[in-house]
């Protein structure tokens, strides 16, 4: 009764200051469902004139708040009287909210029932105007909010049970990578290494070395978090003789695909190559890199005007389908016809090009190259058969019958990784390991910088110096541990000044590395 | 002798795994379980064989010209009357024979008199059909035989055969009382009700198969949306206070839920309503202004947990389909708790449900595709009126005998058409 007539109190007090006339209608209409409530199902026992007496009262009631509320302005609460004159029941307010109660279930009892209710001829469903039920506190229960992420979390991990990656027997990736030690290799094995980490399903890396196993390639490998079978080899060759040596002694079962340091795949690549029974071919978009800027712009030119010419000027090797979705053929790079079959060119423009079908177009089921030809299909040639001195021309030569190859990526019309050979030139040097070994202070001018090297205001003994590392030899070493701690401190010492400087120098360039060092600034710390 | 036991035992223990594991996994695609209601497994019956319908012929101006002059009736909710009518001129339960027959079909659409709007009318409804019962009366015996008892029609209006969209004057003219003994196949379902006949048959509206098909998406794009709904919590045009409309239901949902992260509601109409409906777990059905909604339809279809707020409803099928393990029932007095309630219920439950509604006879059973398919709710009716068979005694009247009262109802209706 009290928590009751608090309630009303809080919902009256609410009115005077807002005044909303949504709020009292709400409330009347609550006021007149408790009525409807009462009224309707009491249909049966309430003799009429009694009824209609009630009606008469409502009515003059209803006429008497209108003038005052024509006098005052706006609509308020008949409340007041139904306070005065009725004794409340629980049927009007919804319980208040109390979270240590259990809420109410489906299946409630019917509690102070105060009808007939047994009767099947009356609904419990009453027609007419009924209240909005609003809870004391119509906000978000935090508790409830972590419970529904909880179920959200749960739904959508059933979700990718069924329909992701485990759904369909996940295969093993095997990939295949030859690699050596050069100045890009850290970029291209890092590239390789980063797509293989975010495959959804199990990843072994066969790196292949040219030149024996060396530290370098090691240490770069072992970051990735995938099991990675490092071997090394005495010559550069691109076939996977080794491999298939390892393949065969772990009996490794999987999927191979050839991951060569420097291509992309995309990560519909791996999915795809999931569908593979025995051979399969994708198609590899060829990106032909030319290391001059300019003869790139005019092989652009070179290029829209082929594109006017022809149908279609698409760099791409991979199978070829005729209509029906029937493996016909090879896309290749050349105008060289590969087997007699159809073939589609691109005229040489770029430096470096594919000679013959790449391997990383291609992907096998493992047990070709194992040695028991437990249900291999006859149109594989045996791996053993092979001479080895010769090596492996083409991806093609594994096999007996080439026409069994079965295209992937839609019939070959998905590109899914792209080939690129980017290199630095012969020349050129890298710090081994990418650690810049103390204590080296030599310091080349770099003549492409559109700033000043020397700052404008050398309050304390600062030397700033820039590198860059886009196409120009210049390369400064700096003390590594200065660098480090001046990288960390150039965020906190001095802003004002620091982040100006550091925002002008950064702007041009987002790859350099920039350092500012300052020994007494090094030592102050200390 | 021990040997060859064993062996039984291990040939015994590999045959059970090897069967409880194909009972699982029905198929490639997301495991589902089977649905079995009150009446069995049901859902997967042929009615071909089981019974025999025969379709009046009766003139044009009942069916073909009224669609004529609206062609919109094809697409709205209602127009499961006029596919139920195309479905059974070309169906192998169709028979020309009236005396063999075991249920008549009375193709008249009664709702099918729009505004320009495309809301029906049902002003004239009770009138249509008693002309059209005055013309089977009287152009063959088998009305009179049994006084309509073995007839069946499709009145798939707000309120069934009430014919009116108003509740209260609804249940104030009560189910034409021409119609007391024939079978209803109505869209509306409400226990205790007075425009739900004891066995009447309860059908989804329609929802249009192509349009939905069209809009879906892959499967495993993950459910991020906990609950999921679009459309009016108030009825401004014709319930300006609030209150009436839906009982207050739909406006108590806004007022507790509104600023609720889990709630994703609002009155637009986006044009990813299907794909946003594929991303959610729970998808409000709450009443309009009569219970039914094509929601639950669309829930279906998607895989949305339906969350059914409507007391004593009656949902489509309900002796054929679970709906209580398939759904959650939400009383209306419970609706400021709806997410105490969501939230409470264990996730094995929540996935049994999902795995229920992917089975592909629930989703089939709640679509009207054209032409028609296993499974779906044409055949589902059909099912429905075999299960009613055979006919009770009772049902042929003697001669001479007469049950229905010609001239009840309101003086309006009486009125010819």
């Amino acid at each position: 009764m009290a928590l009751h007539r608090s309630i009303i109190r809080w919902k009256k007090l609410k009115l005077k200051k807002e005044g909303k006339k949504s709020t009292t209608m709400k409330l009347s209409a609550l006021h007149q469902s408790y009525l409807n409530r009462r009224r309707s199902p009491l249909d049966s026992s309430v003799d009429a004139p009694s009824k209609s007496f009630l009606a008469v009262f409502w009515l003059v009631l209803h006429c008497l708040c209108c003038l005052i509320s024509l006098l005052l302005g706006f609509r308020f609460s008949r409340l007041v009287f139904f306070f005065l004159v009725s004794t409340p029941t629980t049927n009007l307010y919804s319980p208040p909210f109390r979270p240590d109660l259990p809420p109410p279930r489906i299946d409630l009892t019917p509690s102070n029932a105060t009808t007939a209710e047994a009767k099947t001829s009356s609904s419990r469903v009453v027609v007419g105007r009924h209240g909005i039920l609003i809870r004391p506190w119509p906000h978000p229960d935090p508790v409830e909010v972590m419970k529904a992420h909880r179920i959200i979390e749960r739904v959508q991990r059933e979700q990718k049970a069924v329909f992701g990656a485990g759904a369909k027997g996940s295969r093993t990736v095997i990939a295949v990578t030859p690699t050596y030690v050069r100045t890009f290799q850290a970029l291209h094995l890092n590239g390789v290494m980063h797509s293989l980490m975010l495959v959804p399903y199990d990843v072994v890396w066969i790196v292949v070395e040219a030149g024996g196993v060396s530290n370098e390639t090691a240490s770069i490998v072992a970051k990735s978090g995938v099991r990675v079978i490092h071997v090394g080899f005495d010559q550069r060759m691109p076939n996977t003789w080794e491999d298939r040596g390892k393949v065969e002694e772990e009996k490794l079962d999987g999927v191979v695909m050839f991951a060569d340091d420097s291509n992309m795949h995309s990560m519909e690549f791996f999915d795809e190559i999931q569908n593979v029974k025995w051979f399969g071919a994708v198609s590899v978009g060829i990106l032909a890199h030319s290391g001059n800027a300019e003869e790139m712009v005019m092989s652009m030119d070179k290029r829209r005007e082929m594109e006017e010419e022809e149908s279609s000027s698409l760099p791409v090797q991979g199978p070829a389908c005729n209509a029906t979705d029937k493996l016909i053929g090879w896309h290749v790079f050349n105008t060289l016809p590969y087997a007699g079959k159809s073939a589609v060119y691109i005229d040489d423009v770029a430096a470096v090009l594919p000679r013959k079908l790449e391997w990383c177009g291609f992907v096998l089921n493992s047990r070709i190259l194992w040695d028991e030809a437990e249900s291999k299909p006859e149109w594989v040639k045996e791996f053993g058969l092979l001479n080895e001195n010769e090596g492996v021309e083409s991806p093609l030569s594994l096999l007996n019958d080439p026409s069994m190859v079965e295209p992937l990526g839609s019939c070959g019309r998905q590109v899914l990784l792209w080939w690129l050979r980017v290199e630095a030139r012969a020349d050129s040097k890298f710090p081994p390991g990418w650690v810049i070994d103390p204590p080296l202070e030599i310091t080349v001018a770099a003549k492409r910088t559109p700033w000043p090297d020397v700052p404008p205001e050398p309050p304390t003994k600062k030397k700033d110096q820039m590198s860059l590392s886009q196409g120009n030899n210049n390369v400064v070493v700096i003390p590594k541990h200065q660098q480090q701690q001046q990288q960390r401190s150039s965020k906190v010492r001095k802003p004002k000044r620091r982040s100006k400087r550091n925002k002008h120098e950064a702007k041009p360039t987002d790859t350099a590395t920039q350092v500012s060092s300052s020994t007494k600034h090094h030592q102050e710390r200390n | 002798m021990k040997l060859r036991s064993w062996v039984l035992i291990f040939i015994a223990c590999n045959l059970l795994t090897f069967s409880t594991i194909s009972a699982f996994r029905l198929s490639r695609s997301q495991p589902t379980e089977r649905i079995s209601g009150s009446a069995g497994d049901v859902l997967d019956d042929n009615p071909v064989g089981r019974l025999k319908v025969f379709v009046y012929e009766l003139p044009s101006k009942y069916n073909k010209k009224i669609l004529q002059k609206d062609p919109r009736c094809l697409t709205h909710m209602f127009a499961a009357e006029i596919y139920m009518q195309r479905f059974l001129l070309s169906s192998p339960v169709r028979t020309l024979n009236p005396e063999e027959a075991d249920w008549f079909y009375v193709p008249v659409y009664t709702t099918c008199d729009l505004t320009p709007n495309g809301l029906p009318l049902p002003f004239k409804s009770p009138r249509m059909m008693r002309s059209a019962i005055q013309l089977i009366a009287s152009n063959w015996p088998y009305w009179n035989r049994t006084e309509g008892a073995d007839h069946f029609f499709v009145v798939p209006h707000d309120f069934g055969a009430c014919f009116h969209y108003q509740e209260e004057k609804a249940i104030g003219r009560g189910i034409l009382p021409l119609l007391q003994r024939a079978t209803l196949v109505q869209t509306f379902g409400q226990r205790n009700h007075v425009c739900l006949k004891q066995g009447s048959i309860t059908v989804p509206p329609y929802a249009p198969p192509q349009k939905m098909q069209s809009h879906l998406i892959p499967g495993k794009t993950p459910r991020s949306i906990f609950v999921y709904f679009r459309g009016l919590f108030y009825d401004v045009g014709n319930d300006p206070e609030g209150g009436y409309y839906a009982r207050g239901a739909r406006a108590a949902v806004w007022e507790n839920f509104k600023d609720n992260p889990l709630f994703d509601i609002s009155t637009e109409h986006p044009t990813t309503y299907y794909e946003d409906m594929q991303r959610a777990i729970f998808c409000l059905c709450p009443l309009g202004w009569a219970p039914w909604s094509p929601r639950l339809v669309e829930a279906v279809i998607f895989g949305c947990i339906p969350v059914i707020i409507a007391d004593d409803i009656v949902l489509p099928f309900a002796d054929a389909i679970p709906w209580e393990d398939i759904g959650v029932f939400v009383d209306e007095k419970d609706v400021p708790y709806l997410d105490t309630i969501l939230t409470s219920i264990p996730p094995e439950v929540i996935l049994r449900k999902q795995r229920l509604l992917a089975n592909p006879s629930m989703k089939q059973a709640m679509l009207f595709p054209q032409p028609a398919q296993p499974g779906d709710a044409f055949h589902q009716v059909l099912n429905g009126l075999a299960r009613k068979l055979p006919h009770d005694r009772s049902v042929y009247l003697r001669p001479g005998e007469k049950l229905l009262n010609w001239t009840a109802g309101p003086v309006a209706d009486l009125k010819p058409w």
